[in-house]
């Protein structure tokens, strides 16, 4: 698996969203997302995001993700080629089961968020067993 | 009778569409090149990952997003006017009994080589640094190629 070639993909810039008080191109990050049986867990990919400039923000079940980039250039450098552009991360989910808010942790590590929102008590799956009658 | 002296690759009195679409051809070229307003072509290159290339008096800086990509596996060698960048993008596998609601995110093994800087690099001075999966490579112009101030003294 590890001698796949990646594919090289354009960043997926964000399309309509309310109108912003920054200027600057907002960014999609590609995420992971998978669940156990206690937790969802996110990875995001921001690079160029220190941890200082990442902002998670839970409001009823809809999670927001914003992160911002320093800009990469100095005043002095001229571009000679540019095949990318950095600037503000955002993405929106809603998250379907109830989360532990108290319990979540972030970390960022080389540019990417890992996000670990543990179910709450009520939604971990309970076994039922079924009786014979 | 008036004669009229033959000369190769310039249209005189007589009309050829040949040069003439050459000629246009070049001047389309110029056009282009002028707009685009970059050494290589400005279309991005199919490959991973994407490079952003710049220059100041003394270097020159390549700049690629590398999210989750450990320092340690990333490769630079440079020489002359060249440099190649390749590494390896691993993703852990995340435990057992996991299942995943999305997946866009990719591992693998990545290689991109750039040929055509400008002018040569002092390659031993070559420095690169891999901060929140941004890479910045820093290349030193050779001193030979370096831009000169020159004071221009009132007499």
């Amino acid at each position: 698996m590890s001698d796949k070639e990646i594919q090289v993909r354009n960043k997926r810039e964000l399309e309509s969203e309310a109108e912003r008080t920054k200027p600057g191109p907002v960014f999609v990050p590609a995420v992971d997302i998978f669940e156990s049986e206690a937790a969802i867990t996110l990875l995001a990919d921001m690079p160029g995001v220190s941890s200082e400039n990442i902002s998670i923000d839970l409001h009823e079940n809809q999670l927001t993700l914003s992160g911002e980039v320093e800009p990469l250039i100095s005043g002095k450098e001229g571009y000679l080629l540019q095949e990318f552009e950095t600037g503000t991360f955002h993405r929106q989910f809603t998250l379907s089961d109830r989360i532990d808010q108290k319990a979540i942790t972030a970390t960022v590590k080389d540019g990417v968020l890992r996000l670990v929102l543990p179910k709450a008590e009520k939604a971990k799956p309970r076994k039922i067993e079924v009786k014979a009658g | 009778m008036t004669i009229i002296k033959w000369r190769p690759g310039r249209s005189g009195s007589r009309f050829d569409p040949f040069s003439e679409m050459q000629r246009l051809q070049r001047e389309m070229h110029r056009i282009y090149n002028t707009l685009t307003n970059t050494w290589e072509a400005s279309r991005p290159a199919g490959v991973y990952p994407h490079l952003n290339i710049t220059e100041d008096d003394n270097n020159y800086y390549v700049r690629a997003e590398l999210p989750g990509v450990d320092p340690q596996d990333i490769e630079i060698t440079a020489q002359e006017n060249d440099l190649i960048i390749s590494g390896q993008r691993k993703i852990p596998v995340e435990g057992e009994n996991v299942s995943y609601h999305r997946r866009e995110r990719e591992a693998g093994s990545f290689s991109r080589r750039i040929t055509s800087l400008p002018t040569h690099i002092d390659s031993s001075k070559v420095a690169a640094v891999c901060k929140n999966g941004l890479l910045t490579i820093t290349l030193p112009k050779a001193p030979a190629v370096k831009a000169r101030h020159i004071d221009v003294k009132p007499v």
